[in-house]
């Protein structure tokens, strides 16, 4: 509902035909208040000649637990103006310089035009084929001296369009050999804020960019991420492998389902549910740290959920997922019932079916 | 609309040779209000900013997200200016601020998913002539509150209308220094809620046709327990609408027909209010036990489940009392007072705290002929009866809460 491409389409078919024959783009750091209309002016990451091209010094990444967006693959990447690094605060905080701009670029796989529900992707961003994938948007985050920025962006043909209202992109899914139209919810400028902000501060932060969710190799292949990046001087201050804790790998990685199922609420609901964010008015705690179980949903009563009970009396009952608000919730489509609140309208069944397998596992009874 | 600089300046890339572009900037002619210029207009607010609603309806596929400081949002009257969220797709209120200074008045807020009007951790609050309201009337499937600031400083709610919510209609929680006053709460669940608040004066409200009028409540596992709450100068009037809150939550306990209750919250004055026609009870006092957690007995060791230092005066009762909502209740009163009688005008559940049995944490009414009715829910109902000794009392008034900077 907030796309205004017209006036920049005007130029699509000029960019998209001069930068074809071009070497890698350059990244162009913008100022705040004069953020680019069009993804491309960033020089990250461009359409080209039916593929992806990455701007120069561009690093994809890959994080262990990834945030479920209605089943959207994404391709993260990291530019940090040259000679700069990321310092090391603690895992759960980076300092990224001034300059630094991260994207996330979500999109689905396409059979005969129709998106299709993916597991994973290999993270070839040489190898992607445009003619047979739905980019939908990439969300910027751009490190100012004043802190970071969110920036939607909205795909429409070769280039993305800023779109700080957000857009409800609406399109046909498979999902599990059955198609259904999809209602694809791009968060709005301000959305961003809501989950990436701290409480005391109101600073916007990146979620991805912690030790738990790096802490692996590029789609499962080569060396690990944080080696790599300190290897090239873009990371400072990481203390020994040994102590970096790492959040279960989704992509296949892993089995245990307690690290499977904690992993899973420290990414998708941790970044809100934490005693440090706006979130503890409901006094439940999800980031994966030593949390009394109780903190964590056990026999909790909850505060202010409405209908989002579905008539269930605690958040977590041991034993019993069939009676657990949370599972409830993440099952639940409504907006008034679903969580997240934000970035899903569609249920991620595999979840639902890891973190019941958890909750059934819990010993104790409520009451 | 007073600003809208940066949605109505669009850049247009010109690109030469294989550089980078050069930005140029292209200004569209003024459109028409809609409800995209409001969404854009919260999304690029700066402090300072008067954001005008039109006359008109105005209609949202997604809720809208408010994080500046300094913002007012102002309509052109509560039946005039309407932003309804019938179609909403996303997004769990219709209207989330995060930020302080924040003014919203003249408006209405109609049918969204969730909440209505969510205001998160701002100081300097106001909500002045807004109404929010579900139109389908009562329905389990309304969003659940209505006007909710939480964990707010300097909270001022007046003139304002709130209408079918299946939780409150207007619910504070968390905060601290708050007003609410002559507004108007009807056809929800509980109509005014104050939980886990410290320093809230309620007063001139009418609350008519909802469960429950007035609650002051305390949960457990929240970083601030409530207390000084006064509730004065109020008409809670016939609420008894059938409890329509969805099961598991707090309100979905309330029984219908209940005046005012006060739940585990501690110096709370109920006093000059016009309180009648609550089949169940026109004041209802519990301990946590009793808040429909009953076999919930482990909590947070520093959770406080009593309501302490509870004081009535003043108030004018009508009819109440006289079929509770709950069985065991309607046993009680059957035992009591016969099969036509009524329960007394105040209604305790009668957990006491052992470890405050002093008169200053007593619950103290000097309400002319008002009795207070110890349930003995704790133990089993076996022995309820009146001690009209033990509220024969009087506690220090509280002070009148001052908004600050307001």
């Amino acid at each position: 509902m907030a796309n205004r491409p017209v006036l920049a389409r005007l130029a699509v078919g000029a960019v998209a035909a001069i930068l074809a024959a071009c070497a890698p783009p350059e990244v162009r750091f913008h100022a705040s208040g004069h953020y680019p209309e069009r993804l491309s002016d960033w020089g990250v990451l461009l359409a080209r000649r039916g593929g992806l091209v990455l701007g120069r010094d561009v690093t994809p990444y890959d994080v262990n637990t990834p945030l479920f967006m209605d089943h959207a693959l994404k391709l993260r990447t990291v530019w940090m103006p040259p000679g700069t690094a990321a310092e090391l605060v603690n895992h759960a905080r980076y300092d990224m310089p001034v300059g630094t701009v991260l994207s996330k670029t979500f999109f689905y796989p396409t059979e005969d035009g129709i998106a299709q529900a993916m597991p994973a992707w290999d993270g070839d961003v040489a190898g992607m084929d445009l003619d047979s994938a739905r980019l939908v948007e990439t969300r910027l985050l751009v490190r100012q001296s004043s802190g970071w920025d969110a920036l939607p962006y909205v795909w429409r043909g070769d280039d993305a369009y800023l779109s700080l209202g957000g857009a409800i992109e609406r399109f046909h899914l498979v999902v599990d050999g059955a198609t259904a139209g999809l209602d694809y919810v791009v968060p709005t400028r301000n959305e961003c804020a809501s989950c990436h902000a701290t409480k005391a501060s109101r600073e916007l932060l990146p979620l991805g960019i912690v030790t738990r969710q790096l802490n692996r190799g590029y789609h499962g292949s080569g060396d690990n991420q944080l080696d790599a990046w300190r290897h090239r001087g873009l990371l400072n201050g990481l203390p020994g492998p040994d102590e970096w804790p790492r959040n279960a790998d989704w992509h296949g990685g892993d089995s245990a389902t307690e690290h499977l199922a904690r992993s899973y609420l420290d990414a998708n609901c941790g970044h809100c549910h934490n005693p440090e964010s706006v979130v503890d008015t409901t006094g439940l705690w999800l980031d994966y740290a030593t949390h009394p179980m109780r903190r964590m949903g056990a026999c909790k009563p909850p505060i202010a959920a409405g209908r989002g009970t579905g008539g269930r009396r605690y958040s977590i009952v041991p034993g019993q997922p069939e009676a657990s608000i949370l599972t409830f919730r993440m099952a639940a489509t409504h907006p008034s019932e679903r969580m997240p609140e934000l970035g899903r309208t569609l249920v991620d069944r595999r979840a639902v079916a890891i973190v019941e397998r958890w909750i059934a596992s819990l010993p104790g009874t409520c009451g | 609309m007073i600003r809208m600089t940066f949605p109505l300046l669009v850049t247009a890339a010109l690109v030469t040779g294989c550089g980078q572009p050069t930005e140029t900037t292209v200004r569209p002619p003024e459109t028409a209000f809609s409800a995209e210029t409001l969404l854009l207009a919260l999304e690029t607010a700066q402090p300072g900013d008067v954001i005008t609603v039109p006359e008109g309806r105005f209609d949202f596929r997604r809720g809208l997200t408010l994080i500046a400081d300094g913002v007012t949002i102002r309509g052109a009257g509560m039946d005039a200016s309407v932003l309804r969220f019938a179609e909403q797709v996303a997004g769990a209120e219709g209207l989330l601020v995060t930020g302080s200074d924040f003014t919203i008045e003249d408006l209405a807020i109609e049918d969204t998913a969730g909440d209505a009007l969510k205001i998160n951790g701002g100081r300097n609050i106001v909500v002045r002539r807004v109404r929010t309201e579900w139109t389908n009337g009562p329905d389990t499937a309304n969003g659940a509150y209505g006007i909710y600031p939480v964990q707010t400083e300097n909270t001022l709610v007046e003139e304002s209308v709130a209408i079918g919510a299946s939780d409150a209609g207007i619910y504070v929680g968390q905060s601290r220094n708050v007003i609410v006053r002559n507004s108007r709460a009807e056809w929800n669940v509980a109509g005014i809620e104050i939980e886990n608040t410290v320093g809230a004066d309620v007063h001139g409200n009418v609350t008519t046709r909802n469960t429950g009028g007035i609650l002051v409540f305390n949960m457990p596992d929240l970083p601030q327990a409530g207390h000084s709450t006064r509730v004065f100068d109020n008409d809670v009037l016939d609420n008894s609408t059938p409890n329509f809150g969805a099961p598991g939550s707090a309100v979905a306990s309330v029984p219908a027909g209940s005046g005012i209750i006060v739940s585990a919250n501690d110096r709370v004055e109920v006093f000059d209010n016009r309180i009648a026609g609550h089949r169940t009870g026109n004041v209802l006092i519990s301990s946590y036990f009793s808040a429909g957690y009953s076999r919930e007995r482990e909590m947070q060791p520093t959770f406080d489940p009593y309501p302490e230092t509870i004081f009535l005066y003043g108030n004018t009762f009508g009819r109440g009392g006289q079929a509770p909502d709950r069985a065991e209740l309607d046993a009680v009163r059957t035992a009591l007072y016969g099969e036509t009688g009524r329960l007394p005008d105040v209604v305790w559940d009668g957990f006491r705290n052992p470890e405050k049995t002093g008169s200053e944490f007593a619950i103290c009414v000097s309400d002319g002929h008002a009795e207070v009715l110890d349930l003995d829910a704790d133990g089993d109902y076996a022995a309820p009866g009146v001690d009209g000794a033990a509220h024969d009392c009087e506690h220090e008034k509280l002070p009148p809460v001052r908004l600050v900077s307001l």
